[in-house]
This record gives C-alpha cells, structure tokens and sequence, in this order.
C-alpha cells in the first residue's frame, strides 16, 4: 500500500542537519531548519536552511520590484478597488505598450512604461536566479544539469518577451503579465499567423511535451514497480545493476522489445524535457518574423491534407470580392 | 489545532465552491453534430438544458387578429401618421395593438402616445419608435442577404421589453485610475460585450460602429510588409466573434473551418451570412441608433453618455436563427416589409413634452441620419 499512495505515508526522521560545510567565500545558511509534516506527506520533511547569498537575494528582490509593479498597475487598473481587483483577478494584467512606440525604451508610464520596468527587473531576477542554480551546483560539484535545463525554459522566456519584440521591432508583440490575458495573447497569435498547428516547430514542441510525460509515466511506473528489489535506489542499480534493474529491463524488452538502462532513461527525459521549450522557442522566433502564415507555408511544402467539403456547403465565396468593402 | 489549517481549508473551499457554482458551466450532456469532414474538428456542440431554456424563451406570439387590408388608409384618417400612412385602418390598428405586446405591454399605448391626443410627438419614445419602425423596414428590404424573406419585426429585438435585452454601450467600467498607473489599452477586464473575456471592452465600437479592418490574417506565406495587423488587433478580433459566438449561442465551426480561420473556399456558408450581418449592424448603429442619441433622457443611454447599440445579441437573443427562423414579419408585411418613408427629421430640434410634430427634414438623407461615426466620443474610443 506505501507505494500505492501519492503521498509519503512513513515520514523517516532522522536529526535536523544542516548540509555540507561551504567552501570559502560562501555566505552562510539562513534559517533555522524544523519538520514539517505536510512537507513530509510530498518530499522530505526537513524544511531549511536555504542558502540565499548575494545572487539569490538580488533575484528574489528583483523579482519583488517586479511583482509588486505588475499588481499595483493591475489595481490600478480597475481604479484602486480591491474588490474589483479580486473579482477581475484573472482577467487584469500588466500590458505592454501599443505598437506606436516601436521599440523606444522611452514609453511614458501611462502607456505600458511600466511593463518595460517590470519586464526589465524580471529578467534580472530570473537570469541572477539562473546564475545561482549554476554556481550552488558548482559548489555542490554536481553536473550542471539542472541549470541547463533552466536555461531551456529561459530561451522561450526570452524568445517571448525580447528576442521576437525585438525582431518584429516592437514592444508591442510581448506577453502581457496577466492570467487570461496571456492565454488570450497566446491563441491571438496562433490565430493571427494562420494557426501554429502547421508550424514545425510547435509539432516537435508538442511532440517533446507529450513525449516527456510518456517518459516521466513509463519510468516513474518502472521504478516503483521495482521498488520492492531497491529499484529506487537508481544511483546504485546504474554502477551496480541489480535483480531490480535486470527486471524492469526484461520488462520492456518483453512487451516492446527494447529497454532504455537506468542511466539513459535520465537522459532522454532531460533531452525531451529541454527539447519542449528550445524548439518551441524557435516556433514562436519564427512566427511573424520569418513566416506569416503558417497554414500557407504549410499547403506550400505539402503539409495539408486536402479536405473534402461537403456538398450541401455549395461554393462558398467571399463576400467582400463582391466590391463592398472590406 | 494551527491557526492556518482552517484558514487554508476555508479557502480551499471557497476557491472549490466558486469553481463549481460561479462558473457557466454546461452539464452533460451536451450534443454534438459532426459537420464537415470526419477527423476535421468540425462539430457543432448544444448544451441540451440550455436550449431547452432558450426554446421556451423563443416561442412567437401569435398576431392579435387578421386585419383587413380594404377602405380608407390610416393616413387619411388619423393625423401625423408619417410612416405608416398607407395602412388600412384596421391593419393600422392591428399593428399598433401589436407593437404594444411587443415593446410595452405592462405600460400600454401611453408609453409612446401622449393619452390627450395620439398624433403629437411630445412623448420622445413615439419619435424613437416611427425611426425604429423606419429602421425595421429598412432591413427587411436592403439587409435581404443577413434577414432573407424571414425578416424582424419589433419583436425579434423587444420582447416584450421597452428597451432590448441585449444592446451594448461604451463601456470603460471599471475605469483605471488614470494617473501613471494602471495602463489597461482598454481591455484586461471582463468585457460584457465580448463573451466576457479579458480582450477589448469596446471591439464592438470598432468593427459595429467603425469600419476597421476585421481580417488579421495575411494572405502569403511569408511576410511582405503589407499586413500591420498584431496580435493585439487579433484580439480586437477574436472579441468580435466572442460576441457572435455569445450572441448566437455558435461555435466557431458553425461558420469557419478549423484549420484555416481566413480560407473563404472552405467555411461553411453561415459565414457568408454573417459577413453581411456585421454590415448590418454597423448601417443600423451608424444610420438609425447614433442620430437619435439627442432624444433619448438620460436614464436611456449608457454611461459615456452614448446611445444604446445593436449588436448581434440584439436580435439573435442566443439562437443562431432569432425565433428559430419563425418569420412573424409573414403576418405584418404590409407595416414593415418595405421602407414607405425614408424621411428623418432634425433630432437635435426635438423637446419632449413641447414639440408637437417633429417632421422630417427638408433635405433627407436617405436612410442616413444626422450624426455619423464622426461623433467625438466614437473618435475617442475607437482612437484606443
């Protein structure tokens, strides 16, 4: 039944501690750590210390400046009531400038300078925030992994918000700070360019999306499947493969004839979890700038069905060639 | 017991409780009707409680009584009939006992007639009503390819209400702070008129009142430079058909295909139809609603200030066919089927409760009134 259960029902508590000790220049450890069992019921139940140093102070504090501006312009944004705020919650955001102002730095505050503001510190925040996962890893003299990983997902971040404004020479183009409205902008732009169903990159996105939850299903079923042989002691089993690991590679090499190892099977979740964002990155990079419409690109190079229509449809034409206007 | 674990449970339930009660949703089960080709997404979905309340809310009235179209018109004998002069009496009397059902039944004749003497035009809703009269027969002989012989009548928008369920108005609620602060480009809140969405409040003023360009949609493969549209513009967009999907009770298949929103040759016809509506209530809002923004009290216009508008919403009340597809105009085809008079007078002229005869100008237009989308405060919003 204990591997049943999404939650960790046997919480192992062992003395508080503290981590390794720092190498020199390190600030120290803030925080004095305690158990907490919720925590527990999902990960480890030791809470703290957190190791925030110079970059993730600056990060955290950057990333303030920008949350704080994105909600009092959104409080603004229905006149400073607070329960407008909360009935509109999902509907305000932070808006980027109109497109009159091009790519000017200059954009007057009532007009989407703010957005510009915040945008700027939240890069600041996510890239100081970037840095420090890298050097904490450095420190810890792990791979850089997870890092990397980050960067992926920071690639379409930039691609969203500065790359593609900056190519298609407006501020105008990036995603407003706001629950609907940015999933708005979202299918907006898909609509705009002519469905990015047809767009390449976006399949291969989709593809790396879906295929990573493929993965992440198929193995993380694997290693609870032989956990009860210490299959979840995946570091051992890779340098000293065990009954547990023979088992699960038995397995898929009976029922689809191939079996990824213990070790590569991390490697091809990272790829295709990295692979998600980087090539839709490109998707989106591509969009507007380099093709406008995408279902046309796509009758172009052969990548429409053809459709039948039905016959009780007749032959629809449009009306506006008629000479009446748009 | 902690402190927060309440706390966290009562939002937990509050958040629970506003998911599942304070959302629209559609219960099951909903039908679905395939019609394009398999595998294209082509359906057509109906909540089934749902148009089980919009049949009930749809059902026609039947016409007071057959009129006899013979002896003297109602122009002979009554004073200041304008539009309607050339009615029998009894079709004249009919149509009136109608109109009443239609638009004030609780209030009766007095709502648009002053009781001492029923031609003079002192009450203002007698001068709005002979424009909307004017108006209803203008659809149904210029707007052929959106009404087709179905045609309206003033019930098709009324309902037995004076004032139609579904118009919509400049609407700038809730306003922003103004100041640096809370830059919004006039969206980023619901939207009443646009599916409540968060996307443009007032798209309807662009594209039912002003003439902006609908088509977002290049017709090239790659850019060339001639297509300004944005994402944002999109959006504009996107908020139009928002509001005819709303209005219509519509998927978006039931006029576009799914793969190629801009392709002509592969949309169902319904978009044909469509394309002339939008025409439609832009010529109604620009020729008929605009002027008559200076008769109407204060109470009668929206907060800006502006007259109420028509919109898709305003005759299709949630049905793809306002009435089903019911033609009532069948039974007052004499009243309204074609225009009898097309005059419009001075309304900037009009005093309720002083003028006696508002007639009409001496140089009409022809169906076009006086004010037109060049009215300031249209600049103003569709200048956003």
């Amino acid at each position: 039944m204990e591997y049943q259960n999404i939650f960790t029902q046997i919480q192992v508590r062992g003395p508080l501690e503290a981590g390794i000790p720092l190498p020199r220049g390190n600030d120290e450890r803030t925080g004095k750590p305690f158990f907490n069992w919720l925590a527990g019921w999902f990960g480890n139940a030791q809470i703290g210390p957190i190791y925030l140093g110079f970059l993730g102070t600056a990060s955290l504090l950057c990333g303030t400046v920008w949350f704080v501006i994105t909600g009092f312009n959104m409080l603004a944004s229905v006149g400073w009531d607070p329960i407008q705020f909360i009935r509109q919650l999902f509907w305000v955001a932070l808006e980027p400038p109109p497109a009159k102002y091009g790519l000017s730095p200059f954009v007057p505050l009532s007009e989407g300078g703010w957005y510009l503001i915040a945008s700027l510190f939240l890069l600041a925040s996510v890239l100081l925030w970037w840095v420090r996962v890298y050097t904490r890893a450095r420190q810890l003299e792990l791979g850089t992994h997870v890092a990397w990983a980050f960067a992926a997902a920071i690639w379409l971040f930039l691609v969203l918000g500065l790359f593609r404004p900056i190519l298609m020479g407006s501020w105008a183009e990036a995603v407003p700070y706001g629950i609907f409205p940015h999933l708005d902008w979202t299918a907006a732009l898909s609509i705009r360019y002519g469905n990015l169903y047809y767009n390449p990159f976006h399949c291969l996105s989709i593809v790396f999306l879906y295929g990573s939850v493929l993965l992440f299903a198929m193995h993380g079923a694997t290693i609870l499947a032989v956990t009860r042989y210490g299959g979840e002691r995946e570091l051992e089993q890779i340098t000293d493969r065990g009954t547990a690991s023979e088992r699960a590679a038995l397995f898929w090499r009976w029922t689809m004839g191939f079996n990824a190892t213990m070790e590569s099977v991390h490697r091809w979740a990272w790829w295709f979890a990295v692979l998600t964002p980087i090539t839709g990155g490109i998707g989106i990079l591509l969009t507007g700038t380099v093709v406008d419409n995408w279902y046309l690109w796509g009758i172009k190079h052969g990548i429409v069905a053809p459709t039948p229509i039905p016959e009780a449809w007749g032959t629809v034409v449009d009306p506006a060639l008629g000479g009446s206007g748009q | 017991m902690k402190l927060w674990v309440p706390f966290a449970v009562g939002g937990v339930v509050l958040f629970s409780a506003a998911m599942i009660f304070r959302t629209d949703w559609d219960l099951p089960p909903v039908d679905s009707e395939q019609i394009g080709y398999r595998g294209t997404g082509m359906y057509l979905t109906k909540d089934r409680e749902k148009e089980n309340e919009l049949r009930i809310a749809n059902e026609v009235p039947e016409a007071p009584w057959d009129p006899d179209p013979s002896g003297p018109k109602a122009g002979e004998i009554y004073e200041n009939v304008q539009v309607l002069g050339d009615l029998s009496d009894d079709q004249f009397n009919q149509f009136m006992a109608s109109i009443t059902e239609w638009v004030s039944p609780e209030q009766g004749c007095a709502y648009c007639h002053n009781e001492e003497n029923f031609a003079l035009d002192d009450v203002y809703t007698k001068v709005v009503s002979r424009r909307m009269i004017q108006m209803n027969q203008a659809i149904n002989e210029d707007w052929k390819a959106h009404v087709a012989n179905v045609g309206v009548t003033c019930y098709t928008c009324h309902r037995g209400q004076p004032v139609p369920k579904n118009v919509w108005w400049f609407d700038n609620e809730p306003k922003p702070a103004g100041g640096d602060l809370g830059y919004r480009a006039g969206q980023n809140v619901v939207g009443e008129f646009v599916g409540r969405t968060s996307m443009p409040q007032n798209a309807l003023a662009l594209y039912l009142l002003g003439d902006q360009e609908i088509r977002v949609h290049s017709d090239t493969a790659l850019p060339t430079g001639d297509n300004p549209a944005t994402t944002k513009e999109t959006e504009a967009t996107w908020a139009l058909m928002m509001h005819m999907s709303e209005s219509l009770g519509a998927n978006c298949t039931t006029c576009h295909n799914s793969r190629a929103f801009n392709e002509w040759d592969q949309s169902p016809p319904q978009r044909v139809t469509a394309w002339h509506g939008i025409r439609m209530s832009r010529a109604l809002n620009n020729d008929y609603m605009v002027g008559l923004t200076p008769v109407f009290p204060e109470n009668r216009l929206g907060p800006e200030g502006d007259v109420f508008k028509v919109g898709c919403s305003t005759c299709h009340n949630g049905v793809q066919k306002p009435l089903y597809g019911v033609s009532m105009l069948q039974d007052y085809m004499d009243a309204l089927s074609e225009k009898t008079s097309t005059g419009v007078p001075d309304y900037t002229t009009y005093q309720p409760g002083v003028t006696e005869t508002l007639a009409p100008a001496e140089t009409p237009g022809d169906t076009s009134s006086l004010k037109t989308k060049d009215d300031e405060q249209t600049r103003l919003v569709l200048a956003e």
